[in-house]
């Protein structure tokens, strides 16, 4: 120990003695270090940054669709079974423990009408107030949301997106105004906050929400008995179709349209009500897998699904997405953090070339320790341990300012910089073997002059 | 009891396919507290033959025994260790580490030997040492700021810091007036007197050798002449 604080002593000293030269020379380490902490700290801050966007855009968010229905071999695609339930939703709420939020969905697409204006939005939702929250909608810009109260009553309330307001109101508020979907009138409660295009370019702002049962039961008025739809399908298709006529359907009609007062007589059983979809919010990112296992066997049992039955709903998550999105700025912040590591490398260079220029100079100084009774090997320890001081000191000073940049960008530009401690560790740890690689060389080289050749050195 | 043995010592330089030979067998004999003089033109093996009594160079052949150990055959480790506790260095440029105060030059060959000794203790062992040498007030100057002199006193202050039995001086007088060489070649004989440090003084300058007890000449690789200084002197002066 007493040893150690001795050589560091004489490292110190010998360094004293050109302060402008030690100074200039860990420049090189000091603007390593600082960029490798500052990317570690940037680079975790983006990814940080990242993940927040995408929970923004309701990354914990599992949706679940109704299974596929098909009619003679022909399959209308997922969501066009009618199996999901509000009871449903109410049942995954209640029973599987990674759920946070649920809320059924029930989509229309209408005309909105204000005054003399009108548009049609992208999306209009019919849901519950958690649907607010699994969405990550919860802090409205203006107004209230609706509530539970509304969603029995089927009020005629809505929230509407910032797009809306732009196309509908021009500037001014819109609280309170009533608004005509599918010509029925609701009021405006409140604004939803501005989110922008989500991953897949859909502009998110261009949304009105409803309480599901007013949408169902007042906009897209369909009975509560939902028609086959499959059926329906296929009967439409030869009025619709104009084509019919020059390409007659490949497809058979194995049985004949039923007349109105057919229909009539044979009324389909009303069983219940059912939704679009049920978006999903998990407790948290690591438990979306918990909750599509626990939903998934929810729904199997309260569907009355058996054994090797496939499902007759599908669950989707955005685990996927996020993993790519993450991953980018993963690789970005690797990419940063090799070319803050190559300036490390060339600092490290720059110590080597002054530690050579410097064995040179005190080639007398290096002769007269081996007279006095040094060995190569204190003359070799001798100036690693003034490479590596130098290298370790412009490490701190480099975490120091590395510290000092993210702190600035915190500042600036209110990215969640985080101190990673693994950074500072790494950081000094790069210093001194980058100390110890490139003071090897100049301290080899001073270790094996010859005493007497070295004395007489001018 | 002899400080200093050297028996039919060789040495012989090769460069490239010539070898050179610079000491043709010496062998000498100098005891404990003795001073002194080697001289010899440059090119007569004078430098070389105190290179290798100062453990910095190693014989080609022959022995040499210092205080009863044969040091002409050891490790390049082993010699530093033998100069380290043996052997003080006086140079005739001084070699003071710039920029380094006295103080710390003299404790500088300490760092290498004496571990079990604290900072405090090797700090108040180069000040005894640099009253001794009577620079009690110059301890925290730099090289720079001291006269040729006092650097040269400084030198021998780090010379004896180890308490050697044997301290080299290699034309310790070159770089000085005479006045201070007077000083300092009085310095070394009282520490022989008084201490019985036996030196050796090389020198190619009668004036200086004549300050030494004994002188040795060196001639083409061997001792032409052993005795004592004055008639030593004498026939010096006779050949010139």
């Amino acid at each position: 120990m007493m040893k150690l604080l001795r050589i560091l002593l004489i490292a110190l000293r010998a360094l004293k003695r050109n302060p402008m030269r030690a100074g200039l020379t860990t420049l090189g380490i000091v603007i390593g270090v600082a960029a490798v902490i500052a990317m570690m700290e940037i680079g975790t801050g983006v990814s940080q940054e990242i993940q927040r966007t995408i929970t923004d855009m309701g990354a914990n968010a599992l949706m679940i669709l109704p299974g596929t229905a098909a009619t003679g071999g022909v399959s209308f695609g997922a969501g066009s079974s009618v199996t999901l339930t509000p009871q449903d939703c109410d049942a995954i709420l209640r029973e599987c423990p990674a759920v946070r939020w649920a809320a059924p969905v029930v989509r229309a697409r209408a005309q909105l009408v204000y005054g003399n204006k009108n548009y049609v939005p992208w999306q209009i939702n019919g849901t519950t107030p958690d649907y607010l929250q699994a969405q990550n909608w919860a802090d409205l810009a203006e107004g209230e949301p609706f509530t539970d109260k509304d969603v029995r009553n089927a009020s005629k309330v809505c929230l509407i997106g910032q797009t809306i307001v732009r196309e509908l109101f021009e500037g001014e508020s819109p609280i309170g105004k009533e608004l005509r979907i599918h010509n029925v009138a609701f009021k405006v409660v409140g604004v939803l906050p501005r989110k922008g295009a989500n991953m897949m370019g859909f502009d998110q702002d261009d949304l009105v929400l409803a309480p599901w049962t007013t949408i169902k039961y007042r906009v897209t008025g369909s009975p509560l008995a939902s028609a086959n739809q499959s059926s329906a399908a296929s009967g439409t298709s030869n009025t619709v179709n104009t084509l019919n006529q020059l390409y007659p359907l490949s497809q058979l009609q194995l049985y004949p349209v039923q007349s109105a007062v057919q229909q009539a007589d044979t009324p389909l059983p009303v069983r219940f009500t059912n939704v679009d979809q049920v978006v999903v919010s998990a407790q948290s990112a690591d438990q979306i897998q918990a909750a599509i296992r626990q939903v998934s066997d929810l729904l199997r049992e309260r569907h009355h699904l058996r054994g090797d039955t496939s499902d007759d709903f599908s669950v989707r998550d955005m685990t996927q997405m996020v993993a790519v999105l993450s991953s980018t700025a993963t690789l970005m912040t690797k990419l940063l953090l090799f070319v803050a590591l190559i300036s490390l490398i060339v600092g490290g260079v720059g110590i080597m070339n002054i530690m050579l220029v410097s064995v040179t100079e005190r080639t007398r100084e290096i002769g007269l320790r081996m007279a006095v009774g040094a060995r190569a090997r204190d003359i070799l320890r001798q100036f690693l341990v003034e490479a590596v001081v130098l290298c370790l000191s412009g490490g701190i000073m480099g975490i120091a300012i590395g510290r000092g940049c993210s702190m600035l960008i915190r500042q600036f530009l209110h990215w969640p910089v985080e101190a990673s401690w693994l950074a500072i560790m790494a950081a000094v740890a790069v210093s001194a073997s980058v100390g110890i690689v490139f003071g090897f060389y100049p301290a080899w080289k001073a270790a094996r002059l010859d005493p007497i050749e070295a004395l007489r050195y001018e | 009891m002899s400080l200093i043995e050297l028996k039919n010592l060789y040495k012989t330089y090769h460069l490239g396919e010539v070898d050179v030979p610079v000491l043709k067998g010496i062998s000498l004999n100098i005891g404990c507290g003795e001073m002194v003089a080697l001289m010899g033109v440059s090119g007569s093996g004078k430098s070389t033959l105190m290179n290798i009594l100062g453990c910095l160079d190693r014989p080609t052949s022959g022995e040499y025994w210092l205080e009863g150990e044969e040091v002409g055959r050891l490790s390049s480790n082993f010699r530093a260790t033998v100069r380290n506790q043996k052997i003080g260095f006086v140079f005739q440029n001084f070699n003071l580490l710039p920029r380094t105060t006295a103080l710390e030059n003299v404790m500088m060959p300490l760092t290498y030997t004496a571990q079990h000794m604290t900072e405090r203790q090797t700090r108040r062992r180069a000040t005894e040492m640099l009253e001794r040498v009577g620079l009690a007030e110059r301890m925290h100057h730099h090289p720079s700021q001291l006269s040729g002199g006092q650097q040269q006193r400084v030198a021998i202050a780090r010379a004896l810091i180890n308490q050697p039995p044997l301290l080299f001086a290699d034309e310790p007088t070159g770089n000085l007036d005479s006045r201070t060489s007077e000083e300092i070649l009085h310095m070394f004989q009282k520490l022989n007197e008084e201490q019985k440090i036996t030196i050796i003084l090389v020198t190619h300058d009668p004036e200086v050798a004549h300050h030494a007890k004994r002188m040795i000449r060196i001639r083409d690789g061997l001792i032409v002449d052993d005795g004592a200084a004055e008639s030593a002197t004498a026939e010096g002066q006779g050949v010139a």
